[in-house]
């Protein structure tokens, strides 16, 4: 039986080329080209709204073993199985693909939810040689293109445009009940931090990233994840800034560390070629307490620009970047990594514990 | 962060390589003492196993080639004192050994610290009662054990839980005496044995059909936990995971499965308060996310030496510096050196383990595989994709597998009942059944494998039938031939597909491999780099695949690298022995300014650390995979020498690709191979050698046995079932065995030799150099010729040597390096009887005692050989064994205990998994140390005599008055009896097996050793004819079963008697101190 496809070509901004062949759905797609050396989780990965606008490049060599589970939604809205209600990444590069997969939980294969969803991906790739092209050159935009097709450069970049907006709810949301309650500032939000918060018993109020929450009640503010470069959230670090200047508790993740950050003094920058994977250390700065965090993000936060009332909190062991910052005195903080994991691993969990404790 | 007070620490290594603990305490062992190293910490090593790695000059501080039992480490401890031990790297001996001592309150006394993991967390993981309790406190499930320390009691817990059961001994090394069990006869049978190692037995529910899957999870004393790898095994639950094909990463587990089994593990490496490294096996269920821990390993363990071996994330170097008080954070990634040790390994590749099993060496055990081990190595293979790797390790496993498919039939009537009952040939056995159009549903029903094994199996045979629609290469469309190669068929597989054995394979696997390469079809070479290429790897370890596009490393063609080919998989004759050999030879070839280039695949060795060389090829030593390598290398050149014979046969064919052999030309190796050619120049030297013949008729064999007369030495070249060599003792025997054999005929003819009784074995080492003998050492065989050198008792110097006969040997020797040109390593063993010399065997390469002999020689011959190989004309040695004012034993490792049914004789074939050997200041001291060294004791109370035939009874006689005199209780058997009684030597008659009922009066031998009123057996049997051997089998058995030492040969037995009883004190000095 051979089950090789249509040829494709992944092709990138800086020249390279790479062949394979077209899986999911038959068309081209460009957008910026990321790598993640993530071993499980393309489900997950795929519906992680910070994927937005770019093309997924998994450096393991071997997806969609275990298939894809149900979709469909828990008794609060919360998605039982994915990160958010469609795939965001606009396409997937990988190596080998498992016509035949084994799960109890699946329900259809890769392939199959790929096409449903309009996204395509491209097989047979030396992923490992793409990863060297991309660590050494940095990200860059990319496309991947059937055998048939014309597609050339140039295509938007979509760091240039305001992905948070499009992934980010278009109203406010409620979720779960409790005493206290948390408005969770949506800047592409992945499901099981609503799942983190909902589980421990708090209310949620989810917002859209631009949303004045200052005219709201609530015990604590957090600020999710998201997509793509922070400076185009200028309105929602007004608000912050406009909210630090009470006591009550603010936490944020990833985008939201970024957000915090910006609205604490400092500055945001991109990275060469970004963290995206299940294996980054952090460390708590001035301690011995080292922790394995899952991370997914383009850009950092450069922490000398943070005002005197503000410290760096986490650190990444491999390259020294920010991982997290804290106010001296308010109960404000931040990480740049996922303690919701999801995917990825469950180490730092305990962060959603002791925001909520502070409540 | 490190703890200045420890600037001495004693190292506990593993001794022996058996089965359940091989060479991967080797590797663990020597990563623990650079650490040691590097942190300027004293090391002090006791190691009985002379062929590791880890006891060779450099890597320990001092070194004591001493048994691992409390006794002598704690002389050790008192001479040396140390502040601290380590326990954890040499597998169960050392950690049992750590545990006894702890108990005793030797550490305590000494003010040794255990360094590491706390031995109560060791106690806690290896007593099940204590760990189910210790995991119920953190609500973690386990397989929940009923002990017993009687049958009534296993009874009970067998009509509580239900069958099937699982039924395992206490304290005991990777599942010994354990195994599953259906109904009540079974668990009597079962229980029986178990409680013969272990005063205690568990009682379990039987999970098969689960998945089974391990974490490999690292803590230090800061509480920073990282998993380094996980590994799923292809065999579910039911087959002991050394006896599974296991790769890394999972590959059916999901993201929620993965973290889900990945934060229980590190709750309970929290809750046990391990330092340093362990595993957690799980046991999970295939429909949901149920689970059970199975067991956890508080040590480096097989599995920990795979794991760092398939991340590159080493282990044991990490656990030894957490030991010392370093935090994971303190400590570099060494792959990157830039990134720190605290963070967990990304692959973007898959690893595959295969076991290697040897069934066929023994007499009498079952070839089916389950809850207890029974390989003896393993392979790891590397791939993009499955396909890849299982078919390059079916390859690695050398049992003459091409892959997974392409191999002779096995010849199987009912493949159901064959998929249901896995053998050692399981994974043949799917391929059959999948070519003879059994669904993957119906294979899962039966092995319960999980289906996206069998589907990626499955794309094998798919492909497989592609190819066969085509007769010539040429034809075959390139998408194919890629997805053929992507998929890790061999150029011989293709070939086997395309053409179907229509020409010579040779020559079709050569059109193969010009028609791909013509097509621009060849392998890339890739890096593991624990990140994924997230961060530049500083290391060059590589393997080859077709799933990529782009090499990962430069060459630049400057013909300065030396390609070292390694041995491959441990197995029975091939084995530490030879890692010792390469990785010597590699660290001369970079002192001597070359780039030293590593291809091996076995994750048990040192030779496979990614540090020992400049660049480490971690895949196939095939024809194939190493003409690619050197295409890529263009070395100056491939030294073949010091791997066994796994490289040995591969010098020919790569002199014909004109590839630059070192040493020894491949055209002399031939004619040292080839047992015509060596004979004509033997025989043209004028050096005796025992008669033989190539014989293709009954008839022919009939006239030249007539001729030599019996016993004869039998070597069919095809075998069907049986061992592949044996000494018949008469015309029965012999046609009994041609039987075995599938026929004997023109294309499949015997080799039959005059076999010598009662002669000399000798074994000569040696070095030369442009044909002339630079170096050698003369080694003399306890044990009478009959038993493989493999197995034998070694004492060197020789000991009972006349002088005459090691100038005869010298002179032989020096004709033959003269007439190979030999330059490099070799071997040649002799028979000697009085005066007369015989020529046996001669290698044109590294031997097994290479390691053995330069230890107590304290002259390196391999560093001797390499430099010779190398064109470097060194000069000879001034130093001669006969200046050696001390003696080596080297004595073998049995693992009979692990093979059951096995008949524990010892014959032509090799059937030892390891050796030791320790020096003593006579041969008694060392003989004495060494024995104690492969696990036996000296007895306290009874022994149980049967002293074979007659002249083996007077050759024992004086050893017996020696045991009466010394106050042993003896027993005999009836013909011993008379003959000890007629001699004076008083001892009570027991009856044999079957006997039992015609004397009630008397004790029954098997009796006695199971309720131990005898702790050593001797056993003897008059000659080797079935009759006779069948007749001891039940006491021999019995002695194995009751963990009773027994020895059954008449020279070894005397040898150790003589030592035991002897009263001097057996002196602790280091290897420096001879």
């Amino acid at each position: 039986m051979n089950r090789e496809r249509k040829r494709a070509v992944l092709r990138l901004e800086g020249g390279a080329e790479f062949k394979g062949w077209m899986l999911g759905y038959d068309g081209p797609c460009d957008g910026e080209a990321v790598f993640s050396t993530a071993m499980v989780g393309y489900p997950e990965s795929l519906t992680d709204p910070s994927y937005s606008g770019q093309i997924l490049c998994v450096s393991y060599p071997i997806v969609g073993n275990y298939g894809v589970p149900e979709e469909g939604v828990d008794e609060y809205g919360i998605s039982k199985n994915f990160e958010s209600d469609r795939i965001w990444a606009r396409g997937l590069v990988i190596s080998e693909y498992s016509f035949d997969y084994s799960h109890w939980n699946a329900v259809k294969s890769l392939d199959q939810w790929l096409r449903e969803q309009r996204v395509p991906a491209i097989y047979g790739v030396d992923t490992r040689a793409l990863t060297q092209e991309l660590r050494q050159n940095g990200s860059q935009l990319a496309m991947i293109v059937p055998e048939g097709v014309e597609k050339s450069f140039p295509v938007p970049d979509p760091n240039k445009e305001n992905q948070i907006a499009i992934v980010s709810c278009k109203e406010v949301i409620h979720y779960g009940h409790g005493e206290k309650k948390v408005v969770l500032v949506d800047c592409g939000v992945k499901h099981n931090i609503l799942r983190c918060f909902v589980d421990r018993g708090v209310e949620l109020i989810r917002v859209p990233w631009d949303y004045d929450f200052n005219t709201l009640e609530w015990d604590g503010l957090f600020i999710s994840n998201g997509p793509g470069n922070p400076q185009y959230c200028d309105v929602t670090v007004r608000h912050l800034q406009e909210a630090m200047k009470g006591n009550k508790p603010i936490f944020g993740i990833c985008m939201g560390n970024q957000l915090l950050a910006r609205a604490a003094g400092a500055s945001t920058f991109k990275l060469k070629y970004g963290h995206r994977s299940h294996n980054q250390p952090a460390r708590i700065v001035g301690s011995n307490v080292c922790v394995i965090t899952s991370q997914n993000h383009g850009f950092a936060v450069d922490p000398l620009g943070l005002g005197p009332d503000w410290e760096e909190w986490f650190v990444n062991m491999n390259d020294g970047t920010n991982e997290g910052i804290r106010h001296k005195s308010k109960p404000f903080c931040s990480v740049q990594f996922h303690p919701e994991a999801s995917s990825g691993p469950t180490d730092t969990q305990f962060l959603f514990d002791e925001f909520i404790s502070k409540l | 962060m490190k703890d200045t007070s420890i600037k001495k620490v004693l190292v506990l290594g593993s001794g022996a390589l058996k089965i359940g603990q091989a060479g991967e305490f080797d590797y663990s062992g020597s990563q623990a003492l650079k650490a040691l190293r590097e942190e300027g910490v004293e090391s002090v090593l006791i190691n009985p196993n002379i062929a590791t790695v880890q006891t060779s000059e450099g890597v320990a501080d001092k070194i004591y080639f001493l048994p691992v039992t409390p006794e002598y480490v704690e002389q050790v401890i008192a001479k040396e004192r140390p502040q601290g031990v380590l326990l954890s790297f040499g597998g169960q001996t050392a950690l049992n050994c750590g545990v006894e001592m702890y108990k005793r309150g030797m550490f305590e006394k000494y003010g040794v610290r255990v360094l590491g993991t706390p031995v109560q967390a060791i106690i806690d993981t290896e007593d099940r009662d204590l760990f189910v309790q210790k995991l119920d406190e953190i609500g973690i499930k386990t397989i929940k054990s009923h002990p017993a320390d009687n049958i009534e009691q296993a009874k009970a817990a067998a009509e509580e839980l239900g069958f099937p059961l699982i039924v395992r001994a206490a304290y005991a090394l990777g599942g010994l005496g354990s195994g599953f069990v259906d109904d009540m006869a079974q668990l009597e049978e079962t229980c029986a044995k178990a409680f013969s190692f272990s005063p205690q037995v568990l009682i379990e529910k039987s999970l098969k059909g689960w998945k089974e899957i391990e974490y490999e999870v690292v803590r230090d004393r800061f509480d920073n936990c990282i998993t380094v790898c996980n590994m799923e095994n292809f065999d579910p639950l039911g087959i002991h995971t050394g006896e599974s094909i296991v790769v890394a990463p999972s590959q059916t587990l999901s993201n929620k499965d993965y973290y889900f089994l990945r934060e229980l593990a590190i709750k309970i490496i929290r809750h046990i308060g391990i330092v340093g490294e362990c595993n957690v096996q799980y046991a999970y269920d295939p429909d949901s996310m149920e689970y059970r821990v199975i067991e956890v390993n508080a040590r480096l363990s097989r599995s920990s030496a795979l794991a760092s071996k398939a991340t590159g994330y080493p282990l044991a170097f990490v656990a030894a510096k957490l030991g010392l008080g370093y935090g994971l954070f303190d400590i570099k990634n060494s792959v990157t050196k830039t990134t720190p040790a605290f963070f967990e390994p990304a692959l973007d590749y898959i690893v595959c383990k295969i076991p290697r099993w040897d069934l066929g060496k023994f007499h009498g055990v079952s070839r089916k595989i389950g809850s207890s081990m029974k390989s003896v190595g393993e392979v790891m293979s590397i791939g993009r994709n499955f396909e890849e790797a299982i078919q390059k390790g079916l390859r690695m496993i050398g049992q003459g597998a091409h892959g997974f498919l392409g191999n002779k039939s096995l010849g199987i009537s009912d493949i159901e009942h064959a998929l249901k009952e896995p053998t050692d040939k399981r994974i043949f056995v799917i391929a059959e059944a999948m070519q003879a159009g059994l669904s993957i549903d119906r294979i899962h029903d039966l092995t319960k494998i999980d289906k996206w094994f069998l589907s990626k199996l499955e794309n094998l045979v798919s492909t497989w039938s592609d190819l066969e629609a085509y007769s010539e290469i040429e034809s075959v469309p390139e998408e194919l031939l890629v997805r053929s190669k992507r998929q890790g068929f061999s150029d011989h597989q293709i070939q086997k597909a395309v053409y179907k054995d229509s020409i010579p394979s040779s020559e079709a696997q050569a059109k193969v491999r010009q028609f791909r390469k013509s097509l621009g079809i060849t392998p890339v070479v890739k890096q593991i780099d624990t990140l994924a290429a997230e961060f530049p790897a500083m290391t060059n370890y590589l393997y080859l695949t077709y799933n990529g596009c782009k090499n990962d490393v430069e060459y630049k063609n400057d013909r300065s690298s030396v390609i070292v080919l390694g041995s491959g998989a441990y197995r029975i004759g091939s084995s530490v022995e030879f890692d010792w050999c390469s990785v010597t030879c590699l660290k001369e070839i970079q002192k001597q300014g070359f780039r030293g280039v590593m291809i091996n695949y076995n994750p048990e060795t040192v030779s496979t650390d990614y540090d020992m060389c400049d660049r480490l090829y971690f895949d196939e030593l095939s024809f194939e995979r190493v003409m690619d390598i050197i295409e890529l290398e263009s070395p100056h050149g491939v030294v073949v020498s010091v791997g066994g014979q796994i490289p040995n046969n591969l010098a020919l064919k790569l002199h014909k690709e004109g590839v630059p052999i070192l040493g020894t030309a491949a055209t002399d190796i031939d004619k040292a191979e080839d047992r015509y050619k060596f004979s004509s120049i033997v025989e043209k030297l004028g050096i005796d050698q025992p008669e033989w013949k190539e014989l293709t008729t009954m008839d022919d064999v009939d006239a030249f046995i007539d001729k030599v007369g019996f016993p004869v030495l039998v070597r069919p070249s095809y075998v069907l079932s049986g061992a592949a060599m044996n000494v018949c003792y008469n015309k029965e025997m012999l046609v009994k065995f041609l039987s075995l054999a599938a026929e004997v005929s023109r294309e499949h003819p015997v080799v039959i030799s005059k076999f010598m009784t009662r002669c000399k074995e000798i074994e000569f080492d040696a070095v030369a150099d442009g044909g002339e003998v630079l170096a050698y050492a003369i080694s003399e065989h306890i044990e009478y010729a009959g038993v493989h050198s493999g197995d034998a008792t070694i004492q060197f110097p020789p000991q009972k040597l006349y002088v005459e006969t090691v100038r005869r040997i010298k002179k032989i020797a020096r004709s033959i390096a003269g007439a190979l040109n030999i330059t490099g390593p070799f071997n040649i063993q002799f028979l000697a009887k009085e005066n007369e010399i015989k020529v046996i065997e001669c290698n044109l390469r590294a031997s097994r005692s290479f390691p053995f002999v330069s230890k107590v020689l304290k002259i390196n011959l391999i560093e001797l050989a390499t430099k010779a190989m190398l064109g470097l004309h060194p000069a000879a040695p001034q130093k001669s064994a006969f200046d050696l004012d001390y003696v080596g034993v080297k004595s073998s490792q049995f693992s009979f205990a692990r093979l059951e049914e096995a008949d524990p004789m010892l014959g032509v074939d090799m059937s030892s998994t390891g050796e030791v050997a320790c020096i003593g200041d006579d041969l008694n001291e060392a003989l004495m140390k060494s024995i104690i060294s492969i696990g036996n004791e000296v007895p306290r109370k009874g022994i149980l005599l049967s002293t074979g035939d007659a002249l083996e009874k007077a050759d024992t006689l004086r050893a017996c008055k020696l045991l009466a005199a010394s106050g042993y209780k003896l027993y005999a058997t009836g013909g011993t009896f008379r003959y000890l009684k007629e001699n004076g030597v008083e001892s009570e008659k027991v009856l044999w097996p079957g006997d039992e009922a015609k004397h009630p009066e008397l004790k029954s031998a098997v009796q006695i050793i199971r309720d131990r009123e005898v702790d050593m057996v001797i056993n003897i049997p008059k000659n080797f004819t079935n009759n006779e051997l069948d007749n001891g089998y039940i006491i021999r058995r019995t002695a194995i079963d009751s963990n009773v030492p027994l020895f059954t040969n008449a020279r070894l037995a005397t040898a150790w008697i003589r030592a035991f009883t002897s009263s001097e004190k057996p002196s602790v000095k280091s290897w420096d101190e001879y």
